[in-house]
């Protein structure tokens, strides 16, 4: 009975690792095949295509709501203190630092990672990918780097432009709405927000979650179960796992990089 | 034909995504108030420097002048070694004072400078004698509280 549980704690550590395994030696393989990319650019033009522009209405209207909310709440809280010309401030820093690539990365997660996963599972259960290698062609070349690289791409762009129209939506409400001063609101936010202890690191950030994001969508699609229960597992997990994997590593990095 | 379609619209997105950059960059944070034109850099001792932090401003009569570089410990003179970057157009005389100030009550604090009356001016690397610290609210209170004690004990003598 003892033994029994110890074996299966053994079992679950060893096949823990072996996952492990083939997951670091998939992405060294990934890297390797991106690393030729340049040849053929015109793959992952179109892929930005798919990936980032059919993404763009979703997060530019998200980060505009998003900007709208931070307005109105920020400005609820600052105005107890008396200290409502810090909106800018408030609302820059927190679209910037966090909300812009982090929501960005979930979105994205739902919006294109489920859109990999599934093309590339889908081309897995239907034997595309096989009938590829037979043919002499690598399909980690041929169909899963110029979908990595564009997704990493792809990401910091969306993230940008997510912040960006949060801090015009904050403007909408905070100043144009509620009535806070706009000299103070833009002022209070250039002193406030630094070009490369903010800015850079929320755009190194959202380049991170976008390597994270893509490569689990591409790993899961990948690896999936070639039948249609498989495939529709392998969805559901890129969406679990890219998002808990964007909000660890995001508590990571702030971590290492505001402390 | 389709295929040129396709590449502008991605390249409007990377575009998009550019300007979006440069606007957070530009707008919403410092760069524009960044100055890269020459600049040169003075030292200045303090005794006790509060909650200055590094990239605070140096201002004179308000304007700022410049930015705190670095901030290190002097373990000679055990006081705080203040390294301040000023733009290389705005000179002070050598006598100049710095100060250690706070903007509003509880605002961030920055240096001001006052200028002396020194015909040569500050040259790279040079050490601003006159110094005053930053005030220290706690100092403040139990000085404040010394005094009151002081005076009432005194009242107390006297009757």
């Amino acid at each position: 009975m003892m033994l029994d549980g110890l074996a299966r704690i053994g079992s679950s550590v060893r096949l823990g690792l072996m996952a492990l395994g083939i997951s670091a030696r998939t992405f060294f393989e990934l890297m390797i095949a991106t690393g030729s990319l340049w040849r053929r650019p015109r793959l992952v033009s179109d892929q930005v295509h798919f990936i980032g522009n059919y993404s763009l209405v979703i997060i530019a209207v998200s980060g505009l709501f998003v900007g709208f909310v931070l307005g109105l709440q920020g400005y609820y809280t600052l105005n107890k203190y008396g200290s409502e010309q810090a909106l800018g401030l408030l609302v820059a820093l927190s679209l910037i630092r966090e909300l812009g690539p982090v929501v960005t990365a979930l979105l994205f997660a739902g919006r294109a990672g489920t859109s990999l996963t599934a093309e590339i599972g889908l081309m897995k259960a239907t034997e595309q990918l096989s009938a590829m290698e037979m043919m002499a062609v690598d399909p980690m070349r041929r169909v899963l780097a110029p979908r990595f690289l564009a997704g990493v791409i792809a990401m910091p762009v969306l993230a940008a432009i997510f912040s960006a129209v949060g801090v015009l939506g904050g403007y909408i409400v905070g100043v144009r709405l509620i009535g806070v001063d706009e000299g103070a609101f833009w002022s209070q936010m250039q002193a406030g927000v630094d070009v490369w202890a903010d800015v850079a690191n929320g755009v190194i950030k959202s380049a991170v979650f976008g390597v994270a994001v893509t490569y689990i969508a591409l790993y899961e699609g990948y690896c999936a179960a070639p039948t249609p229960e498989g495939v529709a597992r392998a969805t559901t997990r890129t969406v679990v796992i890219g998002s808990l994997m964007v909000l660890w590593l995001d508590f990571l990095l702030t971590a290492l990089m505001f402390s | 034909m389709q295929r040129k379609s396709l590449d502008i619209w991605v390249g409007l997105f990377v575009l998009l995504g550019a300007l979006a950059v440069m606007f957070l960059a530009l707008k919403v944070g410092n760069m524009s108030s960044m100055s890269f034109g020459p600049s040169y850099t003075v030292i200045a001792r303090f005794d006790n420097i509060g909650g200055l932090k590094p990239r605070a401003p140096v201002k004179s009569a308000g304007v700022v002048v410049g930015r705190v570089e670095s901030i290190a410990f002097n373990d000679k003179t055990f006081q705080a070694q203040v390294t301040l970057r000023l733009q290389g157009e705005v000179k002070f005389p050598k006598d100049s004072s710095a100060k250690i100030l706070t903007s509003g009550l509880l605002g961030e604090q920055y240096i001001g400078i006052e200028p002396g009356g020194d015909e040569k001016n500050f040259a790279e690397g040079d050490r601003i004698k006159s110094t005053q610290s930053a005030i220290v609210l706690e100092n403040l209170i139990s000085q404040f509280l010394f005094s009151k004690a002081a005076d009432s004990s005194a009242e107390g003598k006297n009757k």
